[in-house]
């Protein structure tokens, strides 16, 4: 087989496979599209009149208020916590790195429903009540890990030649974090913050166990879907798709910006 | 190693650094670990953690057949990490190699559905599949033939259980891909190795670390799947997860689910801890 004919294979398998990924999507975006109680396929009469009703819920508003809450927290501290953790991660030689580095990844080689029920069991033995700040803390247990990764490959292409010059031109220690540290490792931080917010606003599995009488966007689809079709999943699984793939393609087009910008 | 702060100052600083993410893991990671082990030694349907410890919860799941959902939960991780490998290997030799400036778009493409709930996008597959769906919708419309639905089968569940972890093998494998020099492998060419022996020899060896994290990291998340056999499968086949879960909840008992919860954490974290222990992470995420 010639080089060109095989990358040509390459090619057309990656974009098949994208459509296999797709194609979910496809039939949740169209679902939510039809007019009538029921999902029939090929579809008989269109509408967006199922969109209108959901945006009207008030139930429904009250979702996306609990889920941007818990979603928003946890960026903050996610992202405070894992920057200095991404510097130990990646940037200071320290004695205990090796095994610092295994530990941080082992809530993330670990089964999500698992922790979930971890967790549960641990603030009933502290006596903590339930609500969207426990599933906070434990979206966190999972997200800083990640987080700590995502911004740790920054801090790898990170120069620390860069500070030391800062600082024998006489910078203070706040000013070399402010000037230096902070800018160039901006991406890294950008890109952090876009997975911490975008995997807790998706998460089912700690939320499950954790959220006590709130409730979020993804346990309700997930109470409705096993209870039976209502065409308002459809509307807000359509909705947190696009979401994610606009809130994502969209910090991609800023990195790059800046990117062009500095060269 | 020249990005590094070598001196004793450096020293001091990591581990200051790395003090809050530790704190942190130790009260939400750490303990909450022990407090399952220490239920699973409470006596049956007890709530609190002031009863003195037995083995009564273990005996129950040894003598149970709690053997079978878990035989089920490993079975259906193994195949759908095996199925994974072979979808994902040309893809990742793609992103690393082949697509060049379409890479960072394509890699991107396959990040978003990581980031949409696994329910919603297992629900697209009922939609897919389901009587008068998408799928058997356009074969009768097109056709004029209805074949049964695929849903509540166990293909379906390993359908779903492959799609929810693509990208977690893909992106550590296009890592481990893209640590192989390219001079390695055309300097095997130039030697006369056949394709076949240069990904033997060369490709796979040299991006194995990535591999391997990949299979380990999707054969964890396989294991504790849950949402794929309820919401795609029916009650064709029960993962462990899902016993731990009626036990939790149903059942009532929860120091019976917390010792099945411990059995699996024993299988999960033996199998990390081995393999994790002999990765340098510094060459995996690109230390210079």
């Amino acid at each position: 087989m010639s080089e060109r004919s095989r990358h040509a294979l390459i090619w057309a398998w990656t974009l098949a496979v994208l459509v296999f990924i797709y194609l979910p999507a496809l039939c949740i975006l169209l679902a939510s599209l039809t007019a009538s109680r029921y999902f029939l396929f090929p579809i008989q009469k269109w509408g967006l009149d199922w969109w209108r009703k959901t945006f009207a819920s008030i139930e429904i508003h009250q979702l996306f208020e609990t889920s941007i809450s818990i979603a928003l927290c946890v960026t903050v501290v996610a992202v405070v916590i894992a920057f200095f953790g991404a510097l130990a991660f990646a940037r200071y030689n320290w004695k205990g790195r090796t095994l610092f580095q295994k530990i941080v990844l082992l809530p993330i080689f670990f089964p999500q429903s698992v922790l979930g029920l971890a967790l549960l069991l641990w603030f009933n033995a502290i006596g903590l009540q339930m609500s969207w700040m426990t599933a906070v803390f434990a979206h966190l247990v999972w997200i800083i890990p990640v987080v700590t990764l995502v911004i740790s490959i920054q801090v790898y292409s990170f120069d620390p030649a860069l500070e030391e010059a800062a600082f024998d031109l006489g910078a203070s220690r706040l000013q070399v974090f402010r000037e230096v540290t902070l800018p160039v490792l901006l991406p890294g931080i950008v890109s952090g913050s876009l997975f911490a917010f975008l995997l807790s606003w998706g998460n089912f599995p700690l939320s499950l166990f954790t959220t006590g009488a709130d409730t979020t966007i993804p346990e309700y689809l997930y109470a409705k879907m096993v209870a039976g079709y209502t065409p308002g999943v459809p509307v807000l699984g359509t909705v947190s798709t696009f979401g994610a793939a606009i809130i994502l393609l969209g910090g991609y087009w800023l990195i790059t910006l800046r990117r062009r910008a500095q060269t | 190693m020249a990005a590094l702060h070598e001196t004793g100052r450096g020293l001091s600083q990591g581990a200051r650094n790395a003090l809050p993410l530790l704190l942190f893991l130790l009260i939400g990671f750490a303990a909450p670990l022990i407090a399952v082990v220490a239920y699973s030694f409470m006596p049956a349907r007890s709530f609190g953690l002031i009863h003195p410890p037995t083995l009564e919860n273990y005996a129950e799941v040894f003598t149970g057949n709690s053997y079978i959902s878990f035989t089920w939960s490993l079975l259906f991780a193994a195949i759908t990490v095996f199925i994974l490998a072979l979808i994902c290997y040309p893809i990742a030799y793609g992103l690393a190699r082949v697509f060049g400036r379409w890479s960072p778009i394509l890699t991107l493409l396959f990040t978003i559905p990581l980031f949409v709930s696994e329910n919603v996008r297992l629900y697209g597959w009922i939609l897919f599949f389901i009587k008068n769906g998408v799928l058997l919708g356009t074969l009768k419309s097109w056709f004029g033939i209805e074949p049964e639905s695929w849903l509540f089968t166990r293909g379906i569940v390993l359908l779903g259980m492959v799609y929810v972890y693509l990208p977690f093998m893909l992106f550590p494998m296009t890592l481990g891909v893209s640590m192989v020099p390219n001079e390695t492998r055309e300097a095997a060419r130039d030697l006369g190795a056949t394709r076949w022996q240069v990904f033997r020899e060369v490709d796979l060896p040299l991006s194995m670390p990535g591999i391997m994290i990949g299979l380990l990291l999707t054969f964890v998340l396989a294991v504790g799947a849950i949402a794929e056999a309820k919401v795609l499968g029916g009650q064709t086949i029960i993962p462990i997860t899902h016993d731990i879960e009626i036990a939790f909840t149903y059942a009532q008992n929860w120091p019976l689910g917390a010792a099945l919860a411990v059995l699996l954490m024993l299988v999960v974290g033996t199998l990390v801890i081995l393999v994790l222990k002999r990765f340098d992470l510094d060459a995996i995420l690109g230390r210079r």
